[in-house]
């Protein structure tokens, strides 16, 4: 990757945000600040939400298109509103933030973030919640391919992600840990509600999808577990902020059949392999 | 990691290039200097029959020899710099050149495999020659940059076409050099790539048996020889030639109705050494059509969309948004499925 | 003038408790009960290392060792070569032995090295992604004509008949007389078990086999035995054998006396009466012959089967397989100088032919220079031990490969090399009604079945490394080999660059 040196000499001024031509970009709004990103390289609108972060907890980013890594190992309880496209592994590492896009998220958002909230008020593409450890992510519409890969729990930190719409192949792949659910109540591009090879070697946690799944079209090391009441008041619990979010029917999208996918075991392979 | 965009307007109205580099720009935190290009269609219509042949020397004496060589297999009509602004960034390297040129009458009645065969003969032949692109009415301009700097260099936002590639390098596995950067070309078609082909053993020794030679030191070059086998030389449809080169896996043709299946397997079988495999997103094209493709399993990004006029695909949405912000729909294509956009005028 | 034993055996004496199991599993003789002396007498000299009787004594009190060279050492004047010319100067006899070839001849696929991916492709991960091995062998057309409608696209092409495998390992042929019925019968329940298929051999298909048919493919040898019209209805494809890599350029030949009721009745000869086939088939002198043969044979079977042709790995192998493919054959199967045999003469075994790994490559390079790789797939046949050989004959240019000492290892044998005596103390290669119920088919089929599900998941994993999701991605694709130690020109005829570069 290549970084331009006029813009490493911006960023390693001190001060950005004080700069000629960066603080114009920048009002308050209430209690937000508000950076307009447009055309901004993302090393610049980074450090800009990073020296803004010191003195402000509301952040309010306009006119986004792509910069990439926004609050990327931001710590705290910040509230970020982006309008825009968020360019690639928005969120990541995160610990704390709740960041809320107007407009869809590229690549890699939330990946292997440990806390915080991401809302989307738009669509999602691949490896959304990579290695994601803890809060959740709500995806208003569609998302990706291998959406969830290799999320895991640990104690009381279960990560959450909830789409409204529909999800690619290997959803939830290599899972071991955490909760996925696909709701599939918008359904742009296809009929189908989730791709293929579902959960393909997951070994923790569960996915629940919002229609009938067929056991062939589960990867290896997952299986189809009875949905019960129990779960469906998990879900009823977990969707409630999910549906105020968005606006959508809580008791509508729960009277819907759901389908509970599960690990066989927590070590799939365990047979596979001789010494 | 490599990016890619394209931009077809359907209805042939040809745009100057800044849109292109505008998507391409968006996407700098892909590449990483070693690689820039760009295709465009529709660019000399004052010699729309003619073959244009860009084509780069090392020195004079390649180029001399060329012009022998060309002398003899076709009629050249018109031959000229490919002009270039001096710039910081890329010294210039090469003599850049083009010639439009007209295939001999008694060539006339198997023009294609002619003309693919002289431009074979120059890459194959001459030392210090490399075509870079030898489709009618197009041209591609690559060098070694970024494809800002590309574009300054060779002027392209001064062009007019109506299909525009672009590409910015982060090349790994081969050598950055001004032939090996994207896009690669053969006659009318062209290609953009990024990832790996990882058959390219297999599918360069398959293309060696059809009389291709692989000479450029890239794997990309195997997509645009193999578009030419089955499209043009074989006549599938490109739906179908999309699916010799990334098939549904066996357990989804099993599913398929009977005649379906009989046909996706027929394809399989036949076109087996042809299946491009490892992680890639392509951007092909020709002078009517664009297609995106991803690999089977959708390791590489693509997303695309359309409007009244335009139909985009891009690695990055960011890239699309930022000379279309009022598109609606954004559509990433699913593992192996092709987009194909066509010009809905001749 | 005998000779010294070659093995000894050594029994723990606190261990043993007498119980003179070895004595009956022992088919050579070397455990005896002497009622006199009341106690088990050891001839060391019978001994051939077959671990039978290590294996099965219930408290483990045996023990098979090599003796100490009993010559005096000399590096040209190996003990091998002493013994081999005392046994002639004996006998006046061609020394006949077993198994695959012993000399040490370099083994190329120990030279072969297989990529992987490092950041720019990322490796797949088998247990979780989908990848495929299918393989289909047969012709293939050049292309697919197809009729355009204006709603659909229709075929115009139709395919010849092409064998699905499900993994891109066969179990090769080996015929019923040199290996038992229930070694047959192993092998053909794990074919059909894993989507793959067994050989026949040449000793035609017992009836016990016909269940499994649609996963055997029916040998025609110069011999033809038991070759009738229901045989070749029966099977999933047929191949002509016209040489085998143990023994290039020579005949068959089954003695009399293991021809037993049952053999006779499969065969289709008399009992006790000798079993021959000659060298060449006496209806194909020349490629034009072989093409008649090919049609023949597509005409009896209506042109439902496909028709293989094999041949041992020599010196002009491209050439003659170009012949193959050109004559009509939907493959060429090419059997290499390692490839295993119940009984040939050690001469012919150990001198004759050429590597596999050399024939692939020049097969498969020959076959593309006449544009004619799409007509015919190559199966590799003799000496694959792994799963590594299987990946790197198929980067070598190979569709698909047979394996047979391999799998006769999964039923228990430990290549002891003594099949050409038919005294086989696992019950493989041999008639013996005794010695045979050793081998439960059964058993030997699951353990056969579970070797190719290892050696399949094994293949996944060198696919995954490699960024491949299919196999058909490295067939012939030896940009992904290296080669380790090797001559340029060795590189060149295997057509893969030095490690390094």
């Amino acid at each position: 990757m290549n970084v331009d040196s006029s813009i490493l000499d911006i960023i390693r001024a001190k001060k950005l945000i004080e700069r000629r031509d960066i603080a114009p970009r920048i009002r308050e709004e209430g209690d937000f600040v508000v950076v307009d990103a447009k055309g901004l390289h993302y090393r610049i609108l980074n450090e800009v939400v990073y020296e803004l972060a010191e003195k402000y907890k509301k952040i309010k980013l306009i006119n986004v298109n792509g910069q990439r890594y926004i609050a990327d190992g931001l710590r705290g309880d910040y509230y970020i509103e982006i309008h825009g496209t968020a360019g690639d592994d928005l969120g990541a590492f995160m610990n704390g933030p709740e960041i809320v896009v107007y407009g869809n998220v590229q690549d890699g958002a939330g990946n292997t973030m440990n806390a915080g909230k991401i809302i989307v008020h738009g669509n999602a593409t691949d490896i959304l919640g990579h290695s994601m450890r803890g809060g959740v992510i709500y995806v208003e519409g569609d998302v990706g391919y291998r959406v969830g890969v290799h999320m895991k729990e640990y104690k009381d930190q279960v990560p959450i992600i909830v789409a409204g719409g529909t999800a690619g192949d290997f959803l939830g792949e290599y899972m071991a840990g955490g909760r996925i659910i696909i709701l599939g109540l918008k359904r742009r591009f296809t009929s189908e509600i989730v791709g293929d090879w579902i959960a393909a070697g997951i070994h923790g946690g569960a996915i629940y999808i919002r229609d009938s799944i067929e056991e062939d079209r589960l990867g290896y090391g997952a299986k189809i577990a009875e949905f019960t009441e129990e779960d469906k008041k998990y879900l009823a619990k977990i969707l409630e902020e999910y549906c105020r979010t968005f606006g959508y029917d809580l008791n509508k999208i729960l009277e819907h059949e759901f389908t509970k996918i599960v690990p066989e075991s927590h070590r799939p392979y365990g047979k596979m392999y001789t010494d | 990691m490599c990016g890619l965009a394209g931009i077809l307007n359907r209805y042939g109205k040809r745009i100057s290039g800044n849109k292109i580099i505008t998507m391409a720009n968006m996407m700098e935190p892909r590449y990483d200097g070693r690689g820039g290009g760009f295709a465009a269609y529709g660019i000399y219509p004052q010699h729309r029959d003619c073959y244009a042949l860009h084509i780069y020397f090392d020195n004079e004496d390649a180029k001399e020899l060329t012009e022998e060589f060309l002398k003899e297999h076709v009629l050249i009509v018109k031959d000229e710099e490919i002009p270039t602004r001096k710039i910081k960034e890329i010294p210039k390297r090469y003599i850049t050149w083009r010639y439009f040129v007209e295939v001999p009458e008694k060539f006339k009645n198997n023009e294609h495999d002619y003309m693919i065969s002289v431009v074979m003969g120059i890459n194959d032949g001459i030392e210090g020659a490399y075509v870079i692109s030898s489709g009618k009415n197009m041209g591609v301009f690559k060098a070694t940059g970024m494809p800002r700097d590309v574009a300054r260099l060779f002027k392209v936002e001064k062009y007019k076409g109506y299909l525009w590639l672009a590409h910015g390098r982060f090349p790994t596995n081969t050598p950055g050099w001004w032939g090996g950067a994207h896009p690669f070309n053969i006659l009318d078609w062209s290609v953009v790539h990024n990832g790996e082909i990882s058959s390219y053993g297999t599918n360069m020794r398959y293309l060696e048996m059809h009389g291709y030679k692989c000479r450029l030191l890239t794997d990309t070059e195997v997509v645009a020889y193999l578009f030419d086998l089955l499209v043009r030389r074989h006549r599938l449809p490109y739906e179908l030639a999309a699916v010799a080169l990334t098939p549904p896996f066996w357990k989804h043709i099993e599913k398929m109705p009977p005649e379906k299946k009989k046909l996706y397997t027929y394809i399989r079988m036949t076109y087996a050494p042809a299946m491009l495999n490892g992680p890639f997103a392509i951007i092909v094209a020709n002078s009517t059509t664009m297609i995106g493709l991803n690999d089977r399993i959708k390791l590489r990004p693509l997303v695309t969309a359309k409007d009244d006029e335009f139909t985009y695909i891009a690695s990055e949405e960011a890239a699309i948004r930022e000379v279309a912000p009022n598109i609606e729909e954004l559509f990433a294509p699913k593992a192996g499925v092709p987009v194909i956009a066509k010009l809905e005028v001749d | 003038m005998g000779f010294p034993p070659e093995f000894k055996v050594v029994v723990d004496k606190e261990k043993c408790i007498m119980c003179r199991r070895c004595t009956i599993e022992c088919p050579y003789g070397v455990h005896v009960w002497d009622e006199k002396k009341k106690t088990i007498i050891r001839k060391e000299e019978n001994c051939v290392a077959c671990q039978r009787c290590v294996f099965t004594c219930p408290t483990k009190a045996i023990q098979i060792e090599v003796r100490p060279p009993a010559y005096s050492p000399h590096p040209v004047w190996t003990e091998k070569v002493r013994r081999d010319i005392r046994l002639q100067a004996e006998t006046g006899s061609v020394l006949l032995v077993a198994m695959g070839n012993e000399e040490p001849y370099r083994r190329y696929f120990d030279h072969l090295v297989i990529d992987a991916c490092q950041v720019t492709n990322p490796s797949i991960d088998p247990l979780r992604e989908p990848i495929e091995l299918r393989t289909y062998l047969g012709a293939k057309p050049d292309y697919l004509e197809l009729e355009e409608s204006y709603s659909d696209i229709k075929l115009k092409t139709e395919l010849t008949p092409n064998l699905k495998l499900e993994t891109p390992i066969m179990f090769a042929h080996m015929s019923y007389g040199s290996i038992s019925l229930e070694a047959q019968k192993s092998l053909a329940m794990a074919a059909k078990e894993m989507g793959t298929y067994m050989g026949s051999g040449e000793g035609g298909l017992h009836k016990d086999l016909y269940p499994y048919a649609d996963h055997i493919i029916v040998q025609v040898a110069s011999g033809r035995f038991a070759v009738h019209e229901e045989y070749l209805k029966v099977g999933a494809a047929i191949e002509i054998k016209i040489g085998q890599g143990a023994k290039p350029g020579i005949g068959g030949h089954l003695p009399g006396k293991k021809v037993t009721e049952e053999i006779s009745q499969t065969r289709m000869i008399p009992v006790g009466s000798d079993a021959i086939s000659p060298a060449p088939h006496h209806d194909i002198y020349s490629i034009e012959d072989l093409s008649r043969l090919i049609y023949a044979l597509k005409e009896a079977t209506r042109y439902k089967k496909p028709v293989f042709v094999k041949i041992a790995a020599v010196h002009n192998v491209a050439s003659i397989a170009v012949g193959i493919i050109r004559a009509g054959a939907d493959g060429v199967v090419l059997d290499g100088f390692t490839a295993g045999t119940g009984a040939a003469p050690q001469v012919i075994r150990d001198h004759l032919g050429i590597p596999i790994e050399v024939a692939i490559a020049a097969v498969d390079q020959r076959l593309r220079e006449e544009r004619i790789r799409n007509r015919g797939s190559i199966i590799a046949s003799g000496g694959i031990r792994s799963s590594a050989d299987v990946a790197k004959a198929i980067a070598l240019g190979a569709d698909a490969v047979y394996i047979g000492t391999a799998a006769l290892i999964a039923l228990g044998c430990t290549v002891c090399k003594q099949c050409h005596r038919g005294k086989c103390a696992w019950g493989i290669a041999t008639q013996d009604p005794k010695l045979r119920k050793r081998l439960k088919p059964e058993e030997g089929a699951r353990r056969a079945a579970n070797l190719l599900r290892a050696w399949s998941f094994e293949l996944k994993e060198i696919l995954g490394a490699l960024g491949l999701n299919s196999i058909e991605s490295l067939r012939g694709n030896r940009d992904r080999l290296r080669g380790i130690g090797l001559t340029e020109v060795e590189l060149e005829v295997l057509g893969v660059k030095p490690a390094g570069r």
